[in-house]
């Protein structure tokens, strides 16, 4: 199948159909790894066993920006190409991002507590995800309200390129301000400064959460395809009755 | 396995995220099962794509 071939719903349908079994499998899978691979991991010589959120915490603050990375993405190809697929592509990612930061917030703020004695500060990184998160309700707060997709897709997207500036300032403010929370400690010059032993679990784990991100896109596209589908049918048959 | 004395945070952290991954899981298949529904009855009723309808027989024109 060609890549162009992925354009029409139906075909983009029933290879989503094929490919879902294997992907849930192996999202399974690399949880199971994950988990284990958590569960096995020494303690932190300062924070001791509560470095274990840092397993659900991080791939949670990864994918937050990667989906919206995605949905940027998603948006050009609503506003240049016009892909068919593309605003269904933004609209299915939004609600799995919302969770995703949503999961991030709420494990750094439990995370947090214990470590800096808070459970939330008002600094660049915090406030800047607590910001994404925001930006992710109004996306889908903006999908519900407009009842045309592809009006709601051309503004979906226009919204979702501007919240794009918001990505660099989350992943450079423990760089440019001084924040609470603490540097890059994995993606960084002269390498990662986690060890080993907890490096290989917590890359596991970042690989699982991708994996779920990725099948439930999927899924949910598919049912979007759908929703369409029966939207068109109705709307046909009250123009024939 | 001792988790410390922050096993309560520890423990909420992973209920929380295996709460929401559960909702998240549940919410797209049951939408797959209502969008399935929605279709059917749709078809039952004999409304369906025109790429869906049966097409009508070629009928040969004499030469």
């Amino acid at each position: 199948m060609a890549l162009i071939d992925l354009a029409n719903p139906t075909r983009f349908v029933a290879l989503v159909e094929g490919i879902l079994p294997w992907l849930a499998a192996a999202t399974l899978v690399a949880f199971a790894y994950g988990l284990h691979g958590t569960y096995l991991a020494p303690d932190d010589y300062q924070q001791g066993a509560t470095v274990k959120i840092m397993f659900i915490h991080v791939p949670n603050a990864w994918l937050c920006m990667f989906v919206w990375g995605v949905m940027s993405a998603a948006a050009l190809g609503t506003l240049v190409w016009r892909h068919p697929l593309a605003d269904v592509a933004a609209k299915c990612a939004a609600p799995l991002g919302a969770a995703f930061t949503f999961l991030a917030l709420v494990t750094g703020s439990l995370w947090g507590r214990p470590m800096w004695g808070t459970y939330w500060v008002w600094d660049a990184r915090l406030t800047s995800v607590l910001v994404l998160f925001i930006m992710y309700l109004a996306l889908i707060a903006l999908w519900r309200t407009v009842d045309d997709p592809t009006r709601a897709g051309r503004a979906a997207a226009i919204l979702t390129l501007v919240g794009a500036v918001n990505l660099p300032i989350i992943k450079f403010s423990v760089d440019w301000w001084n924040t609470l929370h603490q540097p890059a400690s994995v993606f960084r010059m002269g390498g990662a400064t986690v060890d080993r032993s907890m490096l290989i679990p917590l890359a596991v784990m970042a690989l699982a959460f991708t994996l779920l991100f990725i099948t439930l896109h999927l899924a949910a596209m598919r049912n979007e395809i759908m929703r369409r589908r029966v939207r068109t049918l109705m709307l046909t048959q009250a123009e024939r009755a | 396995m001792d988790l410390g004395p922050h096993a309560g945070f520890i423990i909420a952290a992973y209920g929380i995220a295996t709460a929401v991954v559960a909702t998240l899981v549940t919410w797209v298949t049951a939408d797959h099962f209502a969008q399935k529904r929605a279709l059917a009855d749709l078809d039952r009723r004999g409304i369906t794509r025109r790429s869906a309808e049966p097409r009508p027989a070629q009928v040969k024109e004499p030469a």
